[in-house]
Protein backbone atom coordinates (compact mmCIF):
# COMPACT_ATOMS: atom_id res chain seq x y z
CA UNK A 1 0.00 0.00 0.00
CA UNK A 2 1.55 3.43 -1.08
CA UNK A 3 1.72 6.14 1.16
CA UNK A 4 -0.80 8.49 -0.19
CA UNK A 5 -3.85 5.17 0.15
CA UNK A 6 -2.33 4.90 3.79
CA UNK A 7 -2.83 8.34 4.53
CA UNK A 8 -6.19 7.67 3.01
CA UNK A 9 -7.13 5.03 4.72
CA UNK A 10 -5.59 6.10 8.39
CA UNK A 11 -8.09 9.66 7.75
CA UNK A 12 -10.80 7.34 6.77
CA UNK A 13 -12.33 6.98 10.20
CA UNK A 14 -12.73 9.77 10.60
CA UNK A 15 -15.34 9.80 7.92
CA UNK A 16 -17.74 7.24 8.05
CA UNK A 17 -19.81 8.00 4.40
CA UNK A 18 -18.11 7.75 1.59
CA UNK A 19 -16.86 11.68 0.35
CA UNK A 20 -18.98 12.14 -3.12
CA UNK A 21 -17.10 11.08 -6.47
CA UNK A 22 -17.39 14.70 -7.71
CA UNK A 23 -14.36 16.71 -8.80
CA UNK A 24 -13.58 18.65 -5.81
CA UNK A 25 -11.42 21.27 -8.04
CA UNK A 26 -14.49 22.42 -10.03
CA UNK A 27 -15.95 26.08 -9.57
CA UNK A 28 -18.48 24.82 -6.88
CA UNK A 29 -15.98 22.86 -5.44
CA UNK A 30 -13.88 25.81 -4.39
CA UNK A 31 -16.42 28.02 -3.66
CA UNK A 32 -17.69 26.11 -0.43
CA UNK A 33 -18.86 23.40 1.27
CA UNK A 34 -21.89 22.96 -0.12
CA UNK A 35 -21.19 21.20 -2.92
CA UNK A 36 -19.09 18.30 -1.26
CA UNK A 37 -19.79 16.18 1.83
CA UNK A 38 -16.85 16.65 4.23
CA UNK A 39 -14.38 13.49 3.14
CA UNK A 40 -11.00 12.76 1.89
CA UNK A 41 -10.41 12.97 -2.20
CA UNK A 42 -7.10 12.39 -4.27
CA UNK A 43 -6.14 14.59 -6.31
CA UNK A 44 -3.85 15.19 -9.07
CA UNK A 45 -0.94 16.26 -7.56
CA UNK A 46 0.58 17.54 -10.67
CA UNK A 47 -1.99 19.44 -11.39
CA UNK A 48 -2.89 20.82 -8.09
CA UNK A 49 0.32 20.09 -5.94
CA UNK A 50 -1.61 18.37 -3.29
CA UNK A 51 -2.17 14.38 -3.33
CA UNK A 52 -5.40 14.43 -0.89
CA UNK A 53 -7.79 17.33 -0.58
CA UNK A 54 -9.61 16.53 3.02
CA UNK A 55 -12.69 18.38 3.93
CA UNK A 56 -13.68 18.53 7.86
CA UNK A 57 -15.77 19.73 9.78
CA UNK A 58 -15.08 22.10 12.91
CA UNK A 59 -15.12 19.42 14.96
CA UNK A 60 -12.46 17.64 12.91
CA UNK A 61 -9.37 19.78 12.50
CA UNK A 62 -7.75 18.63 15.66
CA UNK A 63 -8.70 14.52 15.17
CA UNK A 64 -7.21 15.29 12.06
CA UNK A 65 -4.35 17.18 12.94
CA UNK A 66 -3.71 14.35 15.33
CA UNK A 67 -4.27 11.41 13.16
CA UNK A 68 -1.32 13.02 10.63
CA UNK A 69 0.90 13.83 13.63
CA UNK A 70 0.80 10.44 14.17
CA UNK A 71 1.69 9.57 10.81
CA UNK A 72 4.14 11.68 10.78
CA UNK A 73 3.63 14.83 8.62
CA UNK A 74 4.28 17.79 9.72
CA UNK A 75 2.48 21.31 9.33
CA UNK A 76 3.42 23.30 6.66
CA UNK A 77 0.90 26.42 6.84
CA UNK A 78 -2.15 27.55 7.29
CA UNK A 79 -3.71 30.06 4.88
CA UNK A 80 -7.40 31.77 4.95
CA UNK A 81 -9.73 32.41 2.27
CA UNK A 82 -12.00 34.78 2.65
CA UNK A 83 -15.64 33.43 0.16
CA UNK A 84 -17.22 37.01 0.54
CA UNK A 85 -20.12 35.75 -1.34
CA UNK A 86 -20.53 33.07 0.24
CA UNK A 87 -20.59 34.50 3.89
CA UNK A 88 -17.57 32.31 4.70
CA UNK A 89 -14.09 31.73 5.59
CA UNK A 90 -11.91 28.85 4.61
CA UNK A 91 -8.96 27.42 7.01
CA UNK A 92 -6.59 25.73 4.61
CA UNK A 93 -3.84 23.34 6.62
CA UNK A 94 -1.06 22.52 4.34
CA UNK A 95 0.83 19.62 5.51
CA UNK A 96 4.01 17.63 4.13
CA UNK A 97 6.63 15.22 5.40
CA UNK A 98 9.91 15.31 5.84
CA UNK A 99 11.10 11.77 5.35
CA UNK A 100 11.76 10.83 2.17
CA UNK A 101 8.14 9.47 0.97
CA UNK A 102 6.11 11.89 -0.67
CA UNK A 103 2.71 13.11 0.18
CA UNK A 104 1.06 16.10 0.66
CA UNK A 105 -2.21 16.90 2.20
CA UNK A 106 -4.51 19.73 1.81
CA UNK A 107 -7.57 20.24 4.87
CA UNK A 108 -9.59 22.48 4.46
CA UNK A 109 -12.56 23.95 6.61
CA UNK A 110 -15.45 26.02 6.82
CA UNK A 111 -16.26 28.82 9.24
CA UNK A 112 -19.09 31.14 9.24
CA UNK A 113 -17.75 34.56 8.37
CA UNK A 114 -20.15 36.63 10.99
CA UNK A 115 -18.61 34.63 13.87
CA UNK A 116 -15.40 33.16 12.99
CA UNK A 117 -14.02 30.68 15.14
CA UNK A 118 -11.54 26.98 14.49
CA UNK A 119 -10.36 25.06 17.28
CA UNK A 120 -6.81 25.61 17.76
CA UNK A 121 -4.11 22.62 16.62
CA UNK A 122 -1.62 24.08 19.05
CA UNK A 123 -1.67 21.36 21.43
CA UNK A 124 -0.77 19.19 17.92
CA UNK A 125 1.26 21.14 16.44
CA UNK A 126 3.71 23.81 17.73
CA UNK A 127 3.81 24.89 14.54
CA UNK A 128 0.48 26.09 14.78
CA UNK A 129 1.43 28.82 17.16
CA UNK A 130 2.60 31.39 14.40
CA UNK A 131 0.41 30.47 11.49
CA UNK A 132 -2.76 31.00 13.50
CA UNK A 133 -1.78 33.81 14.90
CA UNK A 134 -0.83 34.74 11.01
CA UNK A 135 -4.25 34.05 10.21
CA UNK A 136 -6.03 35.68 13.07
CA UNK A 137 -4.02 39.02 12.51
CA UNK A 138 -5.12 39.02 8.21
CA UNK A 139 -8.68 37.64 8.56
CA UNK A 140 -10.11 37.84 12.35
CA UNK A 141 -10.45 34.07 12.56
CA UNK A 142 -10.29 32.80 16.20
CA UNK A 143 -8.34 29.90 16.84
CA UNK A 144 -10.44 28.28 20.43
CA UNK A 145 -8.18 27.27 22.64
CA UNK A 146 -4.64 29.43 21.21
CA UNK A 147 -2.73 30.43 24.06
CA UNK A 148 -1.76 33.45 22.43
CA UNK A 149 -3.93 34.73 20.09
CA UNK A 150 -2.84 38.26 19.54
CA UNK A 151 -1.80 40.02 16.35
CA UNK A 152 1.95 38.96 15.02
CA UNK A 153 2.99 40.73 12.10
CA UNK A 154 0.57 44.27 12.18
CA UNK A 155 0.91 46.44 15.19
CA UNK A 156 -0.37 45.20 17.95
CA UNK A 157 -3.19 47.96 18.41
CA UNK A 158 -4.16 47.22 14.64
CA UNK A 159 -8.14 46.98 14.59
CA UNK A 160 -8.39 45.50 11.13
CA UNK A 161 -8.17 42.84 9.57
CA UNK A 162 -6.75 43.56 5.39
CA UNK A 163 -6.85 40.30 4.46
CA UNK A 164 -11.32 40.25 4.41
CA UNK A 165 -12.45 41.01 0.92
CA UNK A 166 -14.76 43.65 2.69
CA UNK A 167 -11.40 45.58 4.19
CA UNK A 168 -11.13 49.07 2.83
CA UNK A 169 -7.89 50.58 3.56
CA UNK B 1 22.97 21.46 25.88
CA UNK B 2 22.27 21.23 29.62
CA UNK B 3 22.92 24.55 31.85
CA UNK B 4 25.52 24.42 34.05
CA UNK B 5 23.69 27.06 36.62
CA UNK B 6 20.35 26.36 38.44
CA UNK B 7 17.99 29.03 36.77
CA UNK B 8 16.31 31.57 39.35
CA UNK B 9 13.08 32.41 37.66
CA UNK B 10 12.51 34.90 40.51
CA UNK B 11 15.48 37.49 39.91
CA UNK B 12 14.80 37.89 35.87
CA UNK B 13 15.07 40.89 33.98
CA UNK B 14 13.64 41.71 30.32
CA UNK B 15 16.45 42.60 27.90
CA UNK B 16 15.18 43.44 24.07
CA UNK B 17 17.41 42.46 21.44
CA UNK B 18 16.70 44.56 18.47
CA UNK B 19 14.99 45.67 16.36
CA UNK B 20 17.64 47.73 15.58
CA UNK B 21 20.62 45.19 16.28
CA UNK B 22 23.31 44.00 14.15
CA UNK B 23 23.14 40.31 14.63
CA UNK B 24 19.58 40.23 13.72
CA UNK B 25 20.25 40.96 10.37
CA UNK B 26 17.06 43.58 10.08
CA UNK B 27 14.33 44.33 12.01
CA UNK B 28 13.52 41.77 14.02
CA UNK B 29 13.03 41.94 18.03
CA UNK B 30 13.96 39.19 20.12
CA UNK B 31 11.82 39.88 23.87
CA UNK B 32 14.46 37.84 25.82
CA UNK B 33 13.98 37.67 29.85
CA UNK B 34 17.17 36.73 31.30
CA UNK B 35 18.66 35.36 34.48
CA UNK B 36 22.21 36.84 34.31
CA UNK B 37 23.46 36.14 31.40
CA UNK B 38 21.22 32.76 30.66
CA UNK B 39 18.36 33.12 28.78
CA UNK B 40 14.69 32.04 30.50
CA UNK B 41 12.35 33.07 27.80
CA UNK B 42 12.79 34.21 24.33
CA UNK B 43 10.02 35.81 22.16
CA UNK B 44 10.71 36.81 18.90
CA UNK B 45 8.75 39.78 17.81
CA UNK B 46 8.05 39.84 14.16
CA UNK B 47 6.09 42.38 11.95
CA UNK B 48 8.53 45.86 11.89
CA UNK B 49 9.11 45.31 7.91
CA UNK B 50 5.58 43.89 7.09
CA UNK B 51 4.63 45.01 3.66
CA UNK B 52 1.10 43.04 3.10
CA UNK B 53 2.68 41.32 -0.01
CA UNK B 54 -0.83 39.10 0.23
CA UNK B 55 -2.73 41.99 -0.26
CA UNK B 56 -0.91 43.56 -2.92
CA UNK B 57 -1.06 39.87 -5.02
CA UNK B 58 -4.78 40.34 -4.82
CA UNK B 59 -5.20 43.96 -6.32
CA UNK B 60 -3.25 43.32 -9.17
CA UNK B 61 -2.65 40.53 -11.90
CA UNK B 62 -0.65 37.29 -11.92
CA UNK B 63 2.27 39.37 -14.08
CA UNK B 64 2.47 42.10 -11.69
CA UNK B 65 3.41 40.48 -8.69
CA UNK B 66 6.15 38.68 -9.78
CA UNK B 67 8.69 42.21 -8.97
CA UNK B 68 7.08 41.62 -5.42
CA UNK B 69 8.52 38.11 -5.05
CA UNK B 70 11.93 39.27 -5.48
CA UNK B 71 11.39 41.51 -2.28
CA UNK B 72 10.67 38.93 0.12
CA UNK B 73 14.09 36.78 0.48
CA UNK B 74 16.24 39.54 -1.57
CA UNK B 75 19.14 37.26 -1.04
CA UNK B 76 17.44 34.29 -2.93
CA UNK B 77 15.35 36.37 -5.05
CA UNK B 78 15.57 34.27 -8.45
CA UNK B 79 14.07 31.02 -5.98
CA UNK B 80 11.36 33.20 -5.02
CA UNK B 81 10.38 34.04 -9.07
CA UNK B 82 10.49 30.95 -10.12
CA UNK B 83 8.46 29.36 -7.12
CA UNK B 84 5.76 31.79 -8.76
CA UNK B 85 6.50 31.67 -12.23
CA UNK B 86 6.05 27.52 -11.63
CA UNK B 87 2.65 27.77 -9.48
CA UNK B 88 1.36 30.67 -11.97
CA UNK B 89 2.75 28.31 -14.97
CA UNK B 90 0.86 25.32 -13.29
CA UNK B 91 -2.32 27.06 -12.78
CA UNK B 92 -3.07 28.64 -16.19
CA UNK B 93 -1.04 25.32 -17.94
CA UNK B 94 1.77 27.15 -19.68
CA UNK B 95 4.36 25.33 -21.23
CA UNK B 96 7.97 26.10 -20.68
CA UNK B 97 10.84 25.79 -23.44
CA UNK B 98 13.55 23.29 -21.92
CA UNK B 99 16.34 25.79 -22.29
CA UNK B 100 14.14 28.21 -20.23
CA UNK B 101 13.90 25.80 -17.59
CA UNK B 102 17.80 25.18 -17.79
CA UNK B 103 18.55 29.16 -17.52
CA UNK B 104 16.12 29.07 -14.76
CA UNK B 105 18.36 27.09 -12.68
CA UNK B 106 21.68 27.85 -13.91
CA UNK B 107 20.23 31.42 -12.66
CA UNK B 108 18.70 29.57 -9.28
CA UNK B 109 21.69 27.79 -8.48
CA UNK B 110 24.38 30.86 -9.16
CA UNK B 111 22.00 32.79 -6.75
CA UNK B 112 21.85 30.12 -4.25
CA UNK B 113 26.00 30.58 -3.84
CA UNK B 114 25.33 34.02 -3.98
CA UNK B 115 22.93 33.95 -0.90
CA UNK B 116 25.37 31.42 0.71
CA UNK B 117 28.19 33.35 1.10
CA UNK B 118 26.46 36.39 1.84
CA UNK B 119 25.28 34.46 4.88
CA UNK B 120 28.39 32.69 5.82
CA UNK B 121 30.37 36.19 6.05
CA UNK B 122 27.63 38.04 7.84
CA UNK B 123 27.60 35.10 10.02
CA UNK B 124 31.01 35.45 11.01
CA UNK B 125 31.07 38.86 11.57
CA UNK B 126 28.41 38.53 13.67
CA UNK B 127 31.07 36.04 15.52
CA UNK B 128 33.81 39.06 15.24
CA UNK B 129 35.90 37.88 12.25
CA UNK B 130 36.07 40.61 9.98
CA UNK B 131 38.25 39.25 7.17
CA UNK B 132 35.72 36.51 5.54
CA UNK B 133 33.45 38.85 4.54
CA UNK B 134 35.96 40.73 2.51
CA UNK B 135 36.73 37.09 0.87
CA UNK B 136 32.92 36.00 0.62
CA UNK B 137 32.30 39.42 -0.97
CA UNK B 138 35.10 39.80 -3.70
CA UNK B 139 33.56 36.25 -4.79
CA UNK B 140 29.89 36.97 -4.16
CA UNK B 141 30.00 40.49 -6.12
CA UNK B 142 31.48 38.59 -9.24
CA UNK B 143 27.98 35.96 -9.23
CA UNK B 144 25.97 39.42 -9.35
CA UNK B 145 28.12 40.71 -11.82
CA UNK B 146 27.20 38.18 -13.73
CA UNK B 147 23.24 38.11 -12.96
CA UNK B 148 23.24 41.57 -13.45
CA UNK B 149 24.20 41.27 -17.02
CA UNK B 150 21.69 38.77 -18.07
CA UNK B 151 18.60 39.90 -15.77
CA UNK B 152 19.19 43.35 -15.42
CA UNK B 153 19.52 43.42 -11.50
CA UNK B 154 21.29 42.99 -8.68
CA UNK B 155 19.50 41.70 -6.19
CA UNK B 156 15.89 41.87 -6.47
CA UNK B 157 15.15 40.22 -9.77
CA UNK B 158 12.58 40.37 -11.91
CA UNK B 159 13.82 37.67 -14.44
CA UNK B 160 11.86 35.13 -14.95
CA UNK B 161 8.19 35.24 -17.26
CA UNK B 162 5.17 32.97 -17.20
CA UNK B 163 6.57 30.25 -19.85
CA UNK B 164 10.64 31.40 -19.61
CA UNK B 165 12.50 34.31 -18.85
CA UNK B 166 12.72 37.14 -20.52
CA UNK B 167 16.27 37.36 -21.79
CA UNK B 168 18.66 34.54 -22.86
CA UNK B 169 22.05 34.20 -21.48
CA UNK B 170 25.17 34.91 -23.92
CA UNK B 171 28.48 33.22 -24.40
CA UNK B 172 30.03 35.75 -22.16
CA UNK B 173 27.61 34.90 -19.68
CA UNK B 174 28.72 31.01 -19.90
CA UNK B 175 32.31 32.05 -19.59
CA UNK B 176 32.17 33.79 -17.00
CA UNK B 177 30.29 31.20 -15.26
CA UNK B 178 32.53 28.97 -15.65
CA UNK B 179 35.46 31.02 -14.33
CA UNK B 180 33.54 31.70 -11.11
CA UNK B 181 33.34 27.95 -10.47
CA UNK B 182 36.96 27.28 -11.43
CA UNK B 183 37.60 30.32 -8.91
CA UNK B 184 35.53 29.25 -6.24
CA UNK B 185 36.81 25.52 -6.20
CA UNK B 186 39.93 26.87 -5.90
CA UNK B 187 39.25 29.22 -2.84
CA UNK B 188 36.66 27.27 -0.63
CA UNK B 189 39.28 25.00 0.25
CA UNK B 190 41.94 27.20 0.89
CA UNK B 191 40.25 30.35 2.15
CA UNK B 192 37.04 29.53 3.31
CA UNK B 193 37.72 25.96 5.29
CA UNK B 194 41.95 26.95 5.92
CA UNK B 195 40.82 30.13 7.32
CA UNK B 196 37.77 30.04 8.93
CA UNK B 197 35.91 26.53 9.22
CA UNK B 198 39.03 24.66 11.30
CA UNK B 199 39.49 27.72 12.47
CA UNK B 200 39.37 26.53 16.46
CA UNK B 201 38.01 30.23 17.48
CA UNK B 202 34.99 28.96 15.10
CA UNK B 203 34.61 25.75 16.17
CA UNK B 204 34.41 26.67 20.11
CA UNK B 205 32.11 28.91 18.79
CA UNK B 206 29.52 27.06 17.12
CA UNK B 207 30.20 23.61 17.55
CA UNK B 208 28.32 21.37 20.42
CA UNK B 209 26.05 24.75 20.83
CA UNK B 210 22.20 25.28 19.83
CA UNK B 211 21.21 21.92 18.99
CA UNK B 212 17.71 20.80 17.14
CA UNK B 213 16.14 17.28 16.99
CA UNK B 214 14.83 15.85 13.84
CA UNK B 215 11.65 15.66 16.07
CA UNK B 216 11.86 19.55 16.56
CA UNK B 217 12.24 20.37 12.84
CA UNK B 218 9.04 18.25 12.31
CA UNK B 219 6.71 19.95 14.84
CA UNK B 220 7.59 23.25 14.16
CA UNK B 221 8.05 22.95 9.88
CA UNK B 222 11.76 23.18 9.75
CA UNK B 223 12.98 23.05 6.72
CA UNK B 224 15.79 23.76 4.39
CA UNK B 225 19.73 23.57 5.68
CA UNK B 226 18.06 23.83 9.24
CA UNK B 227 16.24 20.07 8.93
CA UNK B 228 19.66 19.23 7.16
CA UNK B 229 21.91 19.83 9.80
CA UNK B 230 19.90 17.42 11.92
CA UNK B 231 20.03 14.86 10.05
CA UNK B 232 16.77 14.99 7.96
CA UNK B 233 17.16 14.01 4.24
CA UNK B 234 14.81 16.71 2.68
CA UNK B 235 15.20 18.71 -0.18
CA UNK B 236 12.67 19.69 -2.55
CA UNK B 237 15.10 19.11 -5.70
CA UNK B 238 15.31 15.76 -4.74
CA UNK B 239 12.44 14.78 -3.11
CA UNK B 240 9.27 16.53 -5.02
CA UNK B 241 11.43 17.23 -8.08
CA UNK B 242 10.63 20.63 -10.00
CA UNK B 243 12.14 22.37 -13.08
CA UNK B 244 14.38 20.07 -14.83
CA UNK B 245 16.37 18.79 -11.62
CA UNK B 246 16.08 15.49 -11.97
CA UNK B 247 18.26 15.48 -14.77
CA UNK B 248 21.30 16.51 -12.66
CA UNK B 249 23.51 14.11 -10.60
CA UNK B 250 23.91 16.10 -7.40
CA UNK B 251 24.22 14.84 -3.73
CA UNK B 252 21.87 16.65 -0.88
CA UNK B 253 24.49 17.32 1.92
CA UNK B 254 23.58 16.02 5.36
CA UNK B 255 24.99 16.22 8.86
CA UNK B 256 22.99 14.36 11.75
CA UNK B 257 24.47 16.61 14.87
CA UNK B 258 22.49 19.37 14.71
CA UNK B 259 24.12 21.59 16.22
CA UNK B 260 25.12 25.04 14.77
CA UNK B 261 28.46 23.25 13.37
CA UNK B 262 26.13 21.02 11.59
CA UNK B 263 23.80 23.69 9.83
CA UNK B 264 27.44 25.77 8.42
CA UNK B 265 28.74 22.66 7.19
CA UNK B 266 25.40 21.72 5.23
CA UNK B 267 25.63 25.43 3.65
CA UNK B 268 29.46 25.04 2.82
CA UNK B 269 28.81 21.52 0.85
CA UNK B 270 25.84 23.13 -0.52
CA UNK B 271 27.72 25.61 -2.43
CA UNK B 272 29.74 22.65 -4.20
CA UNK B 273 26.60 20.64 -4.74
CA UNK B 274 25.17 24.02 -6.85
CA UNK B 275 28.05 24.35 -8.94
CA UNK B 276 27.70 20.59 -9.99
CA UNK B 277 24.27 21.44 -10.99
CA UNK B 278 25.28 24.52 -12.99
CA UNK B 279 28.43 22.98 -14.73
CA UNK B 280 26.12 19.83 -15.32
CA UNK B 281 23.16 22.27 -17.02
CA UNK B 282 25.89 24.42 -18.74
CA UNK B 283 27.33 21.23 -20.77
CA UNK B 284 23.82 20.08 -21.38
CA UNK B 285 22.16 23.33 -22.25
CA UNK B 286 19.99 22.71 -24.89
CA UNK B 287 19.07 25.07 -28.06
CA UNK B 288 15.55 26.93 -28.78
CA UNK B 289 13.48 29.66 -27.88
CA UNK B 290 13.40 30.89 -24.03
CA UNK B 291 9.89 32.29 -24.12
CA UNK B 292 6.83 29.80 -25.05
CA UNK B 293 3.48 31.10 -25.38
CA UNK B 294 1.36 32.55 -23.07
CA UNK B 295 -1.65 34.28 -23.27
CA UNK B 296 -1.87 37.83 -22.61
CA UNK B 297 -4.32 38.13 -19.29
CA UNK B 298 -3.82 34.84 -17.74
CA UNK B 299 -6.93 33.14 -16.09
CA UNK B 300 -6.22 30.33 -14.26
CA UNK B 301 -9.09 27.63 -13.77
CA UNK B 302 -10.68 28.37 -10.49
CA UNK B 303 -9.50 25.82 -8.07
CA UNK B 304 -6.36 25.24 -5.01
CA UNK B 305 -3.07 25.32 -6.40
CA UNK B 306 0.27 24.57 -4.54
CA UNK B 307 4.09 24.87 -5.23
CA UNK B 308 6.68 24.43 -3.04
CA UNK B 309 10.51 25.39 -4.34
CA UNK B 310 13.70 24.81 -2.38
CA UNK B 311 15.11 28.01 -1.45
CA UNK B 312 18.37 28.66 0.03
CA UNK B 313 16.81 29.08 3.34
CA UNK B 314 14.67 25.69 3.15
CA UNK B 315 10.92 25.42 1.46
CA UNK B 316 9.23 28.27 0.20
CA UNK B 317 5.44 27.84 -0.55
CA UNK B 318 2.70 29.36 -2.77
CA UNK B 319 -0.61 28.26 -2.09
CA UNK B 320 -2.82 30.03 -4.89
CA UNK B 321 -6.58 29.97 -4.69
CA UNK B 322 -7.87 31.12 -8.48
CA UNK B 323 -11.76 31.72 -8.84
CA UNK B 324 -10.93 32.00 -12.42
CA UNK B 325 -10.40 35.82 -12.52
CA UNK B 326 -7.44 38.20 -13.67
CA UNK B 327 -6.21 38.85 -10.48
CA UNK B 328 -5.02 35.98 -7.73
CA UNK B 329 -8.19 35.66 -5.56
CA UNK B 330 -5.88 34.12 -2.40
CA UNK B 331 -2.13 33.60 -2.36
CA UNK B 332 -0.47 32.79 1.03
CA UNK B 333 3.04 33.02 0.71
CA UNK B 334 4.68 30.01 2.86
CA UNK B 335 8.14 31.22 3.55
CA UNK B 336 10.95 29.25 5.01
CA UNK B 337 12.53 31.17 8.14
CA UNK B 338 9.22 32.26 9.55
CA UNK B 339 8.83 28.33 10.51
CA UNK B 340 12.78 28.18 11.15
CA UNK B 341 12.42 30.87 13.45
CA UNK B 342 9.44 29.73 15.59
CA UNK B 343 11.78 27.10 16.90
CA UNK B 344 14.20 29.75 18.77
CA UNK B 345 12.15 30.10 21.45
CA UNK B 346 12.01 26.55 22.39
CA UNK B 347 16.05 26.33 21.22
CA UNK B 348 17.45 29.27 23.04
CA UNK B 349 15.90 28.40 26.35
CA UNK B 350 18.98 28.24 28.76
CA UNK B 351 21.06 29.09 26.74
CA UNK B 352 23.78 32.20 27.31
CA UNK B 353 22.92 35.46 25.48
CA UNK B 354 26.38 34.90 23.45
CA UNK B 355 25.28 31.43 21.92
CA UNK B 356 21.76 32.07 21.22
CA UNK B 357 23.27 35.05 18.80
CA UNK B 358 25.33 32.36 17.42
CA UNK B 359 23.11 30.18 16.98
CA UNK B 360 19.94 32.77 15.90
CA UNK B 361 22.94 33.27 13.16
CA UNK B 362 23.39 29.43 12.13
CA UNK B 363 19.68 30.01 10.93
CA UNK B 364 20.04 32.37 8.28
CA UNK B 365 17.28 34.68 8.82
CA UNK B 366 16.25 37.33 6.07
CA UNK B 367 13.74 39.48 8.01
CA UNK B 368 11.63 40.72 4.79
CA UNK B 369 11.01 37.16 4.14
CA UNK B 370 9.41 36.40 7.59
CA UNK B 371 7.47 39.54 7.57
CA UNK B 372 6.51 39.70 4.10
Amino acid sequence: MGLVERTQAALAGLFPEPASPAAPQTEEGCQGAASREAGVLVTDQARHGSHLDVLCRLDQVVEVARVLDREGYFLESISGVDWLDKGQFEVIYDYNRLDGEHCRVMVRTLTDRSDPAVPTIFGVFPAADWHERETFDFYGIHFQGHPNLTRILLPEDADFHPLRKDYMP
Amino acid sequence: MTVPVHLRHDETFVLNLGPQHPATHGVLRVKLTMDGEYIVKAEPVLGYIHRMHEKLAEGGTFAQFMPNTARMDYLHALAFNHGWALVVEKAAGIEVPERAEYIRVITVELNRIASHLLWWAAFLLDLGGFSPLLYAFDDREQIIDLLERVTGSRLTYCYMRFGGVYNDIDQEFITGTRAIIKRLRERLPRLYHDLVTHNIILIKRIKDIGFITAEQCRRYGATGPVARGSGISYDIRKNEPYSVYPEFDFDVPVFGEGDSMARYMVRMHEIEQSMRIIEQALDKLPGGPVMGKAPKVLKPEAGYYYVAVETARGSLGYRLVSNGDKSPYKLKLRSPTFSNLSLFGEVAEGMLLADALAFMGSLDLVIPEIDR
